[in-house]
């Protein structure tokens, strides 16, 4: 085997097969595919359920498409046109991007100040831990549920009543844009804060001490040491949790349709996200696929841009930061 | 990567013996001081808010709908009406059982697979030597960046022309096997399985499939654990999918928690003993496995 086709990996890699094809030569053909059909579930899965239907999104997409009905007539862009003629559309885009925000932004931040209090010498490490990944085993729509209780419109609402103990008037979550936008970031960073903490407290512990010991010696107190080098060297986990929270967070469903009991988004689709549009569009009065595959389209492209300018713009920091270059390694 | 390691790739070998023998003497770092009561004070804030509305659902789930409509924030015991709600929700339409059963055998069934499909492909990615291996794992971890949700109408079409709607093949299917759980193997076989083992094995005559079987397989089972309870969660949790393909007929239980909420949407006892009831499951797999759960999340970031 290792004989036929040039070295190429580590030399580890190398040893291991020639020995083994010397003594195995009627296994020949084992040792040649079994490496290819061990991997193949993966890429037949994916190709199923990932790359076929994105490619397929796009056809049905170009369709006039019932959900019954199944495929009619070549429509062209009409599907797009229509979608983007309508308001409920660029609402839906509009929430998804705010609640996105409200609840990526805060996550990201109070998840490092959580690890950093972690990632003190602290007594019962795991129970601590454990304690804040609670919250991750609830299902989404059962968190929903609880929260969208705990928000209750009524000055008698939980939340309501704990506002009110400290003199802010009872909020009507459901009736406004930004207060329903507040109530589902909150559900989503309840389920997730915990999960980023524990990465995020990982790649601390992975911070070599000499760093913080010659910062201690320059006289930096805990803050500067966070600013200036826990924060640089987390550079690359804090832009993974960034970027799977932007693909979750612009996918976001369960917790908005849970928030009452129509799954709408609200009277005036206050909380309506695209992902709810396009069960709607789909599975709704209009029964219509080409225009939700429509829909997922654009979504994707979104997301696709949204990576890339996180891509570009991580670059253009990682480049300009000096201790991020030697965190790459890894 | 251990500290260690890592400073030894920035600053040399000395730099890290000389780090490893101060921490062994425990001193200049502040990390290693005991922190005081402020620290422990903010964690005990952070695991009351972690806990508080687990708590919160269980115990409007066990009042009754008048206490509940008065008194917005419950008294910290519970009221006695819990089983009085619980048995309403298991008598109601919702199928609760076998919403139940269907969750376990979903979760049960993907997590095998999960963890036998990513060791296969793990085990090959890092220890077998074949052609285009660095790029096709390569294009493995790109596919984690593709949101697979947006592929959801194309994905019922499949789903509804070979019949599936409704049944547990639909979601049990696509999670076969993820790109997480092929990368998350590879890593760790690549450090935890030495060829020594498996060049012992090929020499005693084992084929390829066999050495698998009896070397890779069982080295990889902590990490192998690890996946199965990530997988278990996950699986147990997800909503979109299972609402879309499945419905209301024959519902996991999420899908099956959620109808309760459409058909008695003022009555939160009887909501919310029903949530209590779905989440008490994932509570004591968190009970009992928790630990793992959360060093399986710091090894899997660490190496990541």
């Amino acid at each position: 085997m290792a004989v036929i086709s040039p070295p190429e990996l580590d030399p580890e890699l190398d040893r291991a097969p020639r020995r083994i094809a010397m003594r195995q030569r009627l296994g020949r053909w084992d040792v040649k595919l079994s490496p290819y059909l061990y991997v193949s579930p993966f890429f037949i899965v994916f190709a199923i359920v990932g790359l076929f239907p994105l490619a397929y999104t796009a056809y049905v997409s170009l369709h006039k498409w019932h959900l019954i009905g199944g495929k009619g007539a070549f429509v062209g862009f009409e599907n797009y046109a229509y979608v983007l003629a309508q308001p409920n559309f660029w609402i839906g885009l509009r929430n998804t991007f705010s609640i996105f925000l409200l609840s990526s932004v805060p996550q990201v931040i109070i998840a490092l100040v959580l690890a950093v209090v972690l990632n003190n010498n602290i007594r019962a490490k795991t129970f601590w831990r454990m304690g804040v990944l609670l919250p991750y085993v609830v299902a989404p729509v059962a968190v929903a549920l609880i929260f969208s209780k705990m928000f209750a419109d009524s000055p008698t609402g939980l939340i309501n009543t704990l506002l009110g103990t400290v003199g802010i008037d009872a909020i009507r979550w459901h009736a406004g844009v930004l207060s329903s936008h507040v109530a589902i970031a909150t559900m989503v960073d309840f389920r997730w804060t915990g999960y980023n903490t524990l990465i995020l407290l990982a790649a601390m512990q992975a911070v070599p001490s000499d760093l913080y010991e010659a910062a201690v010696l320059d006289g930096a107190n805990r803050f500067r040491q966070f600013i200036s080098i826990t924060v640089p060297m987390l550079r690359p986990t804090i832009i993974f949790v960034v970027i799977t929270s932007t693909i979750g967070g612009l996918q976001i469903f369960d917790e908005a349709r849970m928030f009452d009991q129509t799954g709408q988004g609200g009277a005036d689709r206050q909380w309506m996200t695209v992902t709810m549009y396009i069960y709607e569009l789909g599975w709704g009065a209009q029964k219509s696929f080409g225009r939700a595959a429509a829909v997922a389209w654009i979504l994707f492209l979104i997301i696709l841009l949204i990576g890339l300018m996180n891509f570009w713009f991580t670059q253009r920091i990682a480049s300009s930061g000096t201790t991020a270059g030697k965190k790459k390694k890894r | 990567m251990t500290s260690v390691a890592m400073i030894e790739q920035t600053s040399g070998k000395g730099a890290a013996r000389a780090a490893a023998r101060r921490r062994k003497r425990g001193s200049v770092g502040s990390a290693n001081r005991r922190p005081g009561w402020v620290t422990y004070a903010i964690l005990a804030v952070v695991l009351l808010i972690s806990a508080y509305p687990i708590y919160y659902s269980f115990l409007l789930g066990s009042s009754d709908a008048g206490s509940i409509a008065r008194n917005p924030i419950p008294s910290f015991i519970p009221a006695e009406h819990f089983f009085d709600n619980v048995s309403r929700v298991l008598n109601s339409d919702i199928q609760f059982w076998k919403a139940l059963s269907n969750s376990l055998i979903v979760a049960v069934v993907t997590s095998v697979s999960v963890v036998f499909f990513s060791t296969l492909a793990g085990y090959s990615f890092s220890k077998l030597r074949f052609r285009g291996r660095r790029q096709l794992l390569v294009f493995v971890i790109a596919t984690m960046a593709v949101p697979t949700q947006l592929g959801i109408v194309p994905l019922f079409i499949v789903m509804s022309q070979l019949g599936w709607t409704g049944k547990l093949v639909a979601v049990i299917v696509p999670s076969m096997v993820t790109a997480f759980g092929v990368f998350w193997m590879t890593q760790y076989l690549e450090s935890a399985l030495p060829y020594e083992l498996i060049e012992a094995a090929r020499v005693d005559g084992c084929s390829m499939i066999s050495t698998f079987w009896h070397i890779a397989l069982p080295a990889a089972r902590p990490a192998a654990a690890m996946l199965a309870l990530f997988t278990f969660v996950g699986s147990w949790t997800q909503f979109f999918w299972p609402f879309i393909v499945l419905g209301s007929s024959n519902p996991t239980l999420p899908v099956a928690v959620q109808l309760l909420q459409a058909s008695y949407f003022k009555d939160y006892s009887l909501i919310l003993a029903g949530v209590t009831l779905s989440t008490i499951p994932l509570i004591l797999v968190f009970a009992l496995a928790g630990r793992h759960l959360v060093s399986g999340i710091m090894q899997g970031a660490v190496k990541g």
